[in-house]
């Protein structure tokens, strides 16, 4: 079938490139380094007094949120410089003209090289949030309360970037393809920051802003939904009362908003591919 | 009833296979009316042509012709504004048609990171081939371009000339029935341009059509059976080479030769001076000597005489309005 020839050339280009072997490579430090910043906070003192099991889960889990954020936000760059190129360098270098040159259908080549993106992503995403959550409760007897739901959240907001920069990608070239979605996850962070501000002062216009970008490209809205999977439930206390940040969620996503993902997702790449099949190659 | 069932599949059989037969004796590539428009710029006017199958078919014209304009609408990677192009009596860009197509780019890119076997492995897959075909093909068609000693290497550090040996090796992958080659030898030594003329003539030997985009007109005069010159989007000429280039012609190097004698030799044909050089155009072979006696009959002193033919690159700078 052409979508795992593409799929599976493109899982070779990534190991070929050797773009496997750095990610495991900085995954091993990152996991090496936060693993030993995690097995220092049991033996931290607070007033001259050693932290109680809470006082280290909480921050634990403080921690392991700045660290999580962190790995979404390379997770997120990951995805815009892969999918970038994906379709728009090979156009520009002319090895897509040979490639469609065969009878191989258009929406093939993209959902192979969607496919041959998102498998390796999705594998990343695993290994690494099993590993850092595996980490953080050997060293500090912390453990998320929703381990695969933050897991999977982190995947859906590197695959929604992923997704809609390959859409770009199907029309304007890498380079702007990959900054458009660098500067668009930006804003949409930006967004989820000004909605918070928003409910604290209680100001209807601004809390709307953060809904839109929610909607608009959700990718801080998952980054929320894996802030509500990974924090404890003092944590939700807290951002209920109107004290929502970067690292805090009062509620998990709701149902409406998870099947607007997938539509979402659905439709961006239904977007990618009528724009793929309706260009000059 | 059951037989009237009959009678209908008989008819749809025989319909079948009436397609199949006008497929099969389609020509190699019919083009009717073409037109692409980018904008202002209208890259194809109404161009027109046909290419029968087994020949090799030389297209030429300037840079900003439309020539590789239409190669692309050939494999479907750009889409006509207007008009109709059937490939192999599929329609153009069309899954049928691609899958008896050879292609080299103008632009050969392959994947740098994979080595020469592994391109040729991809494009087999890509193709359709047997997996049981596979080794024999890639073997084939490293051997036909010269790279089996170069088939474990990656692409990255071939030369241009390499790679375009790779080329076209991925273009002769699958028995296409059409081979599309934009300019082929662009990236050649000698010996890879002599290389490539006998793959395309072999090609022929096979039945294959070869449909040649070159700009090196001595090329396409050494290999192809017809050429279309297209200019401004259209074809301008178009036939067997010979037609294309017209009756012989002959120079001759004399003097002494009066105003009035010269215009008596007039009836041999057109006269054109070029620098101390009489050139008779579309002078039958057979009345040379004629000529000959006719110049020294009217007092002329004869150095040198030159029969011959208008070269390729004459008739098209001529048709081209360059010279």
């Amino acid at each position: 079938m052409a979508i795992w020839v593409i799929a599976s050339l493109t899982w070779r280009e990534l190991v070929r490139r050797k773009l496997v072997l750095a990610l495991l490579a900085l995954t091993g430090i990152v996991i090496g380094v936060t693993g030993w910043g995690f097995s220092r906070v049991p033996s931290l003192h607070l007033a001259g007094h050693p932290l109680t099991q809470g006082e280290i889960h909480t921050a634990a889990a403080q921690l392991l949120l700045l660290v999580m954020f962190m790995f979404s936000f390379v997770l997120a760059l990951t995805c815009a410089f892969l999918a970038a190129p994906a379709i728009a360098g090979e156009l520009e270098s002319g090895v897509a003209q040979s490639l469609l040159s065969r009878p191989l259908r258009r929406r093939d080549l993209l959902l192979g090289r969607w496919l041959g993106l998102s498998l390796p992503i999705a594998i990343y995403t695993a290994v690494s949030v099993a590993l850092e959550f595996a980490l953080v409760d050997w060293t500090t007897g912390y453990w998320p309360h929703l381990p695969v739901a933050s897991g999977a959240a982190l995947l859906g907001e590197g695959l929604t970037l992923l997704t809609f920069t390959l859409a770009l990608s199907t029309r304007i070239s890498a380079i702007t393809a990959g900054v458009i979605s660098v500067i668009a996850f930006g804003t949409m962070w930006l967004g989820g920051v000004a909605g918070a501000f928003g409910q604290v002062f209680h100001n209807a216009a601004i809390t709307n802003v953060g809904v839109a970008t929610h909607f608009l490209l959700p990718t801080d809205g998952l980054w929320h939904a894996a802030v509500f999977a990974m924090e404890p439930s003092s944590f939700a206390g807290e951002a209920s009362r109107g004290l929502g940040s970067t690292f805090a969620s009062a509620t998990g996503p709701t149902v409406a908003y998870l099947v607007w993902v997938v539509l979402w997702l659905i439709v961006v790449l239904g977007l990618a591919l009528w724009s793929f099949e309706h260009r000059e190659a | 009833m059951a037989e009237g069932v009959a009678e209908s599949q008989v008819a749809d059989e025989s319909l079948l296979g009436s397609d199949a037969l006008a497929i099969s004796s389609s020509p190699a590539i019919y083009v009717s009316q073409l037109t692409k428009r980018y904008g202002q710029t209208l890259a194809l006017s109404g161009l027109s042509m046909s290419v029968p199958r087994g020949e090799v078919f030389g297209f030429l014209g300037p840079n900003g012709a439309g020539k590789t304009t239409l190669v692309k609408m050939l494999l479907g990677l750009a889409r006509p504004t207007s008009g109709e192009s059937m490939v192999l009596g599929s329609p153009a860009g069309s899954l049928d048609a691609r899958r008896q197509v050879g292609y080299l780019p103008e632009l050969f890119r392959y994947q740098g990171w994979l080595t020469a076997r592994e391109v040729l492995a991809l494009h087999c897959r890509l193709a359709q081939l047997e997996r049981s075909a596979r080794p024999d093909a890639i073997r084939g068609a490293l051997a036909t371009v010269g790279l089996s000693h170069r088939a474990d290497d990656r692409i990255a550090g071939f030369s241009k000339g390499m790679q375009q040996r790779l080329g076209l090796g991925v273009a002769l992958l699958g028995n296409p029935q059409l081979v599309l080659l934009d300019e082929p030898t662009s990236a050649l030594d000698p010996v890879g341009r002599h290389d490539v003329r006998e793959i395309v003539r072999g090609l022929r030997d096979q039945g294959v059509a070869v449909f040649l985009n070159s700009h090196l007109l001595s090329e396409v005069e050494q290999v192809c059976d017809r050429v279309a010159v297209v200019d401004h989007g259209r074809v301008i000429a178009t036939g067997r080479l010979a037609e294309l280039l017209g009756r012989p012609q002959v120079r001759v190097r004399c003097t002494g030769l009066a105003a009035e004698a010269r215009q008596g030799l007039s009836s041999f044909g057109k006269l054109v001076d070029d620098e101390g050089w009489l050139t008779v155009l579309a002078i039958d072979p057979g009345r040379v000597p004629d000529l000959v006696a006719a110049i020294v009959e009217a007092g002329g002193r004869i150095y040198a005489v030159d029969p011959g033919q208008q070269t390729l690159e004459e008739r098209f700078l001529q048709l081209i309005g360059g010279g």
